[in-house]
């Protein structure tokens, strides 16, 4: 009898990169529904515009770099890319800041730097650092979340879509009559005027830790990321890295001066740390890829994100880190290579 | 019963794969009947191929030694059975994947005489190391774990370096293949004895018998036959079942926690490892004369009826030992020699089974799971690789064909165990790639060696020239000089002369 040719090992891969992309969109739907709860259902419409700018520019580049488009699209990057760009934007947003931070993300930040696999930088936090640096008026435009603040109006689906689309409000609302600095914000330009940290921590708006609201979205990010650490979808160097970068410092600066210096609770559960050190530092395409890398890639982040809330102007720093340690990435992958078994002479 | 001891070095990686061993151990080893006729690859082992010492239409016996070493790195080879040969010629073999290579053929009379070997038992006990050698050599054995090194090579490399332990390998930790496992169920002594003859040849007193956790019966037998030996230099080894813990730098690490240093032998870290098969041989041949001839092989698969261990003559087709085994079921798809992990697959099972066939798999044929996509750099093969390789790195630069960083990140110490393959979420046939990456390299460093050669010719070369002309330039320096010595006499010489004729 004849066979048939093959290579070893004779065995099927029990992983695809789907499957790791769904895993990761589901882990997202806790911290999507705490989202939706306090800042009402902007953020689903968001979801939804990323996805299709996300999808239809993928679909274009893979074109017109005659790749094949059905095959790569049902790979799910393109929509984790999609939902963490909605992530990082206000729930009110106009449609086209999410397009074009979509855009951005998958046609200039992927598909130019060579598709999955191939991109430096993280698309989701390059599209959503073009539009914040481009229209930072819109970046800006947090609404007061629900729960224990006067100005919180909810707004149905349909006002939500008309702003998002049209960028008219219901004639009784006004953006001014809704909207509210952001905890970071808050508490920035507070330290600014002279305020201490505990005199802004005061102010119920201000939560337990990083602001009511946001505390809550930050618990249930961390319940998917818990998830994905479990499935080992991701593994625990990054956000372990990531939270020590962020801890370590704030919590020496607090213990010296806790006038002038927020808690290191607040640095970790405002703004976008938990779902950066779960669902962002941990694209495992623009990370470190060692072990000891992946530590190492992390605590820069966790650092770079303390030093521009702390120094820069930007209120959050998230982006930016990992941008910047996105860059530093191949260096930290040449220095941190683990030692290969039977390379250096062992203690006999 | 001798406990064994768990305590164990440390192996980075490596994977918990389904073992499906059941199937073939549910019988015990089924001796084959001797085929009407067999085809003995010259080469079975490492090394140059034996020479035939028996002509075709010549008669052997069962045991009888039908092709020889020269000295180099070979082994003999022995009628499995009685009868004629009939041709040497080549014959499809496992060992290329199905294409033929020179066999020599015998035609059985189906007698099975065998040849007096009564002569060749020896005690070994007042033997030298090195007269112990030279008989082990003759029995035609090699490691049957399946690397088919000779085994009287091996260790004779060994002696000359400092030794510790005797390591015997019973780990065996592919899945399908049990045939370590039913040999230490059924043949637990011949193992221990064979221990005791390896130990006396290679002048250690320690032997570790690793055997992997999901054997028991296998581990029970053979405490119960240690107890019996009741030798305290025999220690056993519960190895853990993970993948790939049975490599032999691997289980060396596993047992004593020293790195084989890359490019190194076990021997650099005072080690020998010599599978059970191995062992159990070296003392049917030591002891009852009896040479390498037959041995246990692995038949499974779902495209097997009956899977089972058979005890088969050399030079068995693989088709008559799937007919004994039940023949083919209707999902037989691919035939593979080996293990699922680093065996050979073969184009026909015509192919004779040789030492190295510790198991053959018949499976239903894999559907490949989609496209293989780019890497998303995941390091899920990093986690697994045994030699704490980086796949996803070496994917790259094997990729961009930089053979600089391929050295660097450690190719050449890629044991293709298949791990990376099986963890890979993009379906990237990394072990396959770094297979032909590093055909590549020995490619690159033979063309390098041969640029070298050439230009060390052309060196010399120009060499040779430049001294030639410095010697004509000498030559002509010294003629000048002995003209200019003698230049003045020679036209006073010239003058007389011409002043003499001129007188005349």
């Amino acid at each position: 009898m004849d066979f048939k040719r093959q290579e070893a090992p004779f065995a099927l891969p029990s992983n695809d990169v789907a499957k790791v992309m769904l895993h990761v969109l589901l882990a997202l739907v806790p911290a999507t529904l705490a989202y939706v709860w306090y800042f009402g259902p902007g953020i689903l419409l968001n979801m939804i515009i990323a996805a299709v700018f996300c999808v239809a520019g993928e679909a274009a580049m893979l074109s017109l770099r005659k790749r094949p488009i059905e095959a790569t699209l049902r790979d799910f990057s393109v929509l984790v890319t999609a939902a963490l760009i909605a992530f990082a934007m206000p729930a009110l947003t106009p449609w086209w800041v999410t397009a074009t931070a979509a855009l951005f993300g998958t046609v200039v930040a992927k598909h130019l730097y060579g598709g999955l696999g191939f991109n430096i930088f993280n698309p989701a936090m390059a599209g959503y650092v073009v539009v914040l640096v481009a229209f930072p008026l819109h970046m800006n435009l947090w609404t007061a979340p629900r729960m224990g603040d006067l100005d919180y109006h909810f707004m149905t689906i349909f006002e939500t879509a008309r702003y998002t689309l049209t960028g008219t409000f219901p004639d009784y609302l006004s953006f001014d009559a809704i909207s509210r600095a952001t905890p970071l914000d808050t508490v920035k330009s507070g330290l600014v005027a002279m305020s201490t940290f505990q005199e802004l921590q005061a102010n119920p708006m201000m939560g337990d830790f990083g602001g009511r609201g946001w505390e809550w979205i930050g618990n249930f990010t961390a319940i998917g990321g818990g998830w994905l650490l479990l499935r080992k979808v991701i593994r625990w160097h990054i956000p372990l890295g990531v939270f020590a970068g962020l801890l370590v410092p704030t919590t020496i600066m607090y213990i010296l001066q806790p006038g002038i210096h927020p808690a290191p609770g607040f640095y970790l559960f405002s703004g976008g740390t938990i779902l950066c050190a779960f669902f962002i530092a941990t694209d495992p395409v623009s990370a470190a890829t060692s072990p000891k890398g992946r530590i190492v890639y992390g605590l820069g982040i966790g650092f770079l994100i303390y030093a521009i809330r702390r120094w820069g102007s930007y209120a959050d720093g998230v982006a930016f880190a990992v941008l910047l340690m996105n860059m530093a990435t191949p260096a930290i992958d040449y220095l941190t290579r683990p030692h290969i078994v039977g390379h250096t002479k062992p203690d006999a | 019963m001798s406990a064994p001891t768990f305590d164990l070095g440390k192996l980075h990686g490596g994977l918990r794969l389904e073992g499906r061993k059941a199937a073939s151990t549910a019988l015990e080893v089924q001796v084959l009947p001797v085929p009407s006729q067999l085809i003995l690859p010259l080469t079975q082992h490492v090394g140059d191929q034996a020479n035939p010492i028996v002509g075709i239409g010549e008669k052997v016996l069962k045991g009888q030694m039908i092709a020889k070493t020269d000295g180099s790195l070979s082994a003999p080879l022995h009628a499995p059975s009685s009868g004629q040969v009939v041709a040497i010629e080549r014959w499809p073999v496992s060992r290329r994947y199905g294409e033929p290579a020179p066999c020599i053929v015998i035609e059985c009379d189906g007698e099975d005489n065998a040849v007096d070997l009564s002569a060749s038992i020896v005690d070994y006990k007042p033997l030298s190391p090195d007269e112990l050698l030279a008989q082990i050599l003759r029995g035609g054995i090699v490691g049957l774990g399946g690397a088919v090194f000779p085994t009287a090579q091996k260790l004779m490399q060994a002696i000359t370096a400092p030794l510790e332990y005797l390591i015997l390998n019973g780990v065996e930790c592919e899945p399908y293949i049990s045939c370590d496992d039913m040999l230490m169920r059924e043949h637990a002594d011949d193992v221990l004895q064979g221990a005791l003859i390896l130990m006396h040849a290679l002048q250690v007193d320690k032997c570790y018998v690793a055997i992997e956790s999901d054997k028991p019966e296998a581990l029970s037998k053979m405490s119960e036959a240690l107890s019996v030996i009741d030798d305290a230099r025999l220690v056993l080894k519960l190895v853990p079942t993970i993948y790939p813990s049975g490599g032999e730098d691997q289980l060396v690490q596993l047992v004593t926690n020293r790195e084989v240093p890359s490019g190194g032998l076990p021997t650099d870290v005072a080690c020998v490892v010599q599978n059970v098969g191995t062992s159990a041989a070296i003392y049917r041949w030591i002891n009852h004369g009896k040479p390498l001839i037959s041995r246990i092989t692995t038949i499974s698969g779902d495209g097997i009826a009956q899977p089972m261990n058979v005890s088969a003559p050399f030079g068995t087709t693989i088709a008559d030992i799937v007919k004994f085994a039940g023949g083919y079921t209707d999902r037989a798809d691919q035939l593979i020699i080996g293990g699922q992990m680093t065996g050979k697959s073969v184009t026909t099972d015509d192919v004779p089974l040789v030492k190295a066939t510790n198991s053959i798999l018949v499976l239903s044929e894999l559907h490949a799971p989609g496209e293989e996509l780019p890497c998303i750099r995941c390091g899920e093969c990093a986690a697994v690789c045994p030699i704490q390789l980086q796949p996803q790195q070496l994917f790259w630069y094997a990729c961009a064909d930089n053979e600089k960083q391929l050295r660097e990140h450690g190719l050449i110490d890629c044991i293709e165990c298949g791990c990376c393959d099986l963890v890979c979420p993009s379906h990237i046939p990394l072990t396959a790639d770094f297979r032909t990456a590093k055909g590549r390299i020995r490619e690159l460093a033979d063309e390098k060696a041969r640029a070298e050669r050439a230009r060390a010719r052309f060196e010399s070369r120009n060499e040779r020239l430049e001294m030639e002309k410095q010697n004509r330039d000498d030559e002509l320096q010294s003629q000048k000089q002995a003209v200019k010595k003698t230049g003045p006499q020679a036209i006073q010489d010239i003058l007389d002369r011409t002043n003499k004729d001129k007188e005349d």
